[in-house]
């Protein structure tokens, strides 16, 4: 299934959706900071250069870290799938990245009633395409 | 024209403000405040609204723009005083002096200039953004000798349709991470949630809040609801809002309005000459954070407002047990329980706000909190937030005037992740 | 005479260029400031926005305002000029807007001794090709 918005890469952003359409979830480090950085960006935030950021492959499981409901939202694409879950992961090997997402196997589910969002919960990536050849990461709780 | 790029006092530490009492707070004057503009009516633009709200601050203090040698302002109330028109779309315009923009959607100084005719300015800043951050400005352009008397300026407009929609299928720049998995304002109601989780609360705390900042704002002749809406608006209503995100309902949203308030500020020497109190500015400080990844945790909220709070007490000097006025922004309700927990005021700690909300918040009770009703009880208009705080000190609140001692107020807006702080008191300090 | 360095357009100084080409030397105005803007940027810098900002076409007359001597440039290109002579010029109806320039007649003599630039002289615009088709702004004594 399509996504209402797809997102268009940009110089700084490019090779992590490069790394979606090739099935890896990626972030930046910083190995002089030893920090990583999730969004991407120019340069560390911490020490300002990008003399020491690399783009490292995660293992794209996550835990859940909280949710919300959009009943009205101001992205009036999204609109038709209105009340729909929000879903914000962290990392599982460092839970200071965090990733909004939808649980794939909720997408487009009216919701009519409040769900039961187990926090905590262990997700694992997968690629979904938004748009015909744009895949973007969503996660799925593991069963 | 120099303009002074870094003003902000944003780096600890900060010891007490060496323009402490330099700088006064005289007066204040508001247009009429309208749900949108249509458009069309060139007399009701923000530019000639801001007009309005500019000579009735001149009457206040009892000065004419002869007398005024600088202006500071936002030129359109949106982040970093971008115009409205930029955000909304184009629209076909006029004759001049309203040939663009400059006059319908958002006011320059420099327009502003022209158009009433200032003859004296020396000094004029547009980069403001917004009422907090300009007071501040303002007050150390003041200290700094860069002005003398200066026009604070505040247009706040709201257009037709429905606000901020954003039609587009494509997102890009930092709209790629929220809009692609459709958060749209669903991170306020998120970090919230995490606060009811932390602490045992829920959203329905939240009524009596709400209710009694419209209370107390619809006894606010410049609010939105005391001139459009002037009903009673209670709990049960706040309970039935509909919801636009979980934990965030219509009625924690700051309604949109179109309105200008302007301030006139100077000198504590030339301030004895004009005509009303003087209310010397103590303290400003300024913050600007950002989120560990993408999210706006409760974490990163308690640590941001325990900072600002922190550096707003070094800059001034005082404690909570000071504060009489305390008007901390609203606009979404939901943010303001980090602020009173973070400046502990009356004694508030993390978690409790909820709590003290169920006691007596009333406006004659010992803890009158929003005093003028904030944006909950005035609008989208966030002079409230600026303009109460004065009337208290002055003790010419009329309706509203606070039962106790009214001689320090504390105003604290925008966001959690990018804060000022004035402090402002009836004697210099 | 070719120039060491030509100048790129950007989209804020397409029009300058466009102009010199046409002989003009053009500057912003920003109307409700009152003020003119050279170098051109994509808003006015007093207050901060566009909508009032025109292009205003000048007298192309200047004083010189002052001078300098380049012995051992930075600017790999002009080298082989080396030592060469720089002026300020200051446009006669506006001082504020200044103009970084050579001196048409003395561009490319290689300077043996101390010139003799009279500070405050009047200089007119003319417009040499710095490469072909490229025509950039330069001011020579009246």
């Amino acid at each position: 299934m399509a996504r209402p918005i797809v997102p268009v890469p940009d110089p700084a952003t490019q090779p992590f959706w490069d790394a979606c359409n090739e099935g890896k979830l990626i972030v930046q480090y910083c190995s002089v900071c030893d920090r990583r950085q999730f969004p991407p960006e120019a340069a560390c935030r911490d020490c300002g250069f990008n003399f020491h950021l690399t783009w490292q492959e995660t293992s794209g499981r996550a835990k859940i870290v909280g949710y919300s409901i959009t009943y009205d939202s101001r992205l009036v694409q999204w609109h038709p799938l209105q009340p729909f879950l929000n879903v914000i992961v962290a990392l599982e090997e460092d839970p200071v990245i965090n990733f909004h997402t939808n649980l794939i196997d909720d997408f487009g589910t009216n919701l009519s009633e409040e769900p039961d969002i187990p926090i905590g919960a262990t997700c694992e990536v997968q690629f979904v395409e938004a748009e015909p050849g744009r895949m973007i990461p969503e996660w799925k709780l593991v069963k | 024209m120099a303009r002074e790029v870094n003003w902000e006092r944003n780096h600890d530490p900060v010891g007490i403000w060496n323009g402490r009492g330099k700088a006064a707070l005289i007066a204040r004057g508001h247009s009429p405040t309208d749900r949108r503009w249509d458009g069309e009516s060139l007399d009701k633009s923000l530019g000639a609204f801001m007009m309005i709200a500019v000579q009735n601050a001149l009457d206040d203090a009892g000065i004419t723009i002869d007398d005024v040698d600088g202006i500071i302002g936002s030129a359109g109330g949106q982040p970093g005083g971008a115009p409205l028109s930029d955000v909304w779309g184009p629209r076909p315009y006029f004759d001049p002096p309203y040939d663009s923009e400059d006059g319908l959607t958002h006011v320059t100084g420099q327009w502003l200039r022209q158009q009433m005719g200032f003859k004296n300015i020396k000094y004029i800043n547009n980069h403001g953004d917004p009422i907090w951050n300009l007071i501040g400005q303002a007050a150390q352009a003041i200290a700094d000798g860069r002005a003398e008397t200066v026009v604070v300026t505040y247009p706040n407009g709201n257009l037709p349709g429905r606000y901020h929609q954003d039609p587009t299928n494509e997102a890009r720049g930092p709209a790629v991470w929220p809009n692609t998995w459709g958060w749209g304002l669903s991170g306020q109601g998120f970090t919230f949630n995490q606060y009811c989780q932390k602490y045992g609360t829920n959203h329905d705390r939240m009524a009596p809040f709400v209710v009694q900042e419209r209370k107390n704002g619809l006894l606010w002749e410049h609010s939105y609801y005391a001139q459009h809406e002037p009903g009673e608006f209670t709990e049960e209503d706040y309970l039935n809002g509909r919801m636009i995100a979980r934990d965030l309902s219509i009625f924690d949203c700051d309604r949109p309005v179109l309105a200008a308030a302007a301030y006139i500020m100077t000198t504590a020497e030339k301030a004895k000459d004009m005509k009303q109190t003087p209310v010397y500015i103590w303290d400003h400080t300024e913050s600007l954070f950002s989120p560990r990844s993408l999210v706006q945790t409760i974490d990163d909220t308690e640590e941001w407002t325990d900072i600002q709070a922190q550096r707003s007490y070094n800059g001034s000097g005082i404690t909570a047990d000071d504060i009489d006025v305390f008007a901390p922004y609203d606009g979404f309700a939901v943010f303001t329980q980090y602020y009173i927990e973070a400046w502990g005021w009356r004694g508030v700690k993390r978690g409790e706000a909820h709590d003290f909300y169920a006691g007596d918040i009333s406006l004659k009770g010992p803890n009158p909190l929003n005093s003028g009703g904030g944006n909950m009880g005035t609008g989208r208009m966030r002079t409230v937030f600026i303009t109460d705080p004065l009337e208290q000190l002055q003790n010419r609140a009329g309706e509203r005037q606070i039962t106790g001692r009214a001689e320090i107020a504390v105003s604290h807006g925008v966001l959690p992740v990018r804060a000022a702080t004035v402090v402002r008191s009836t004697t210099p300090g």
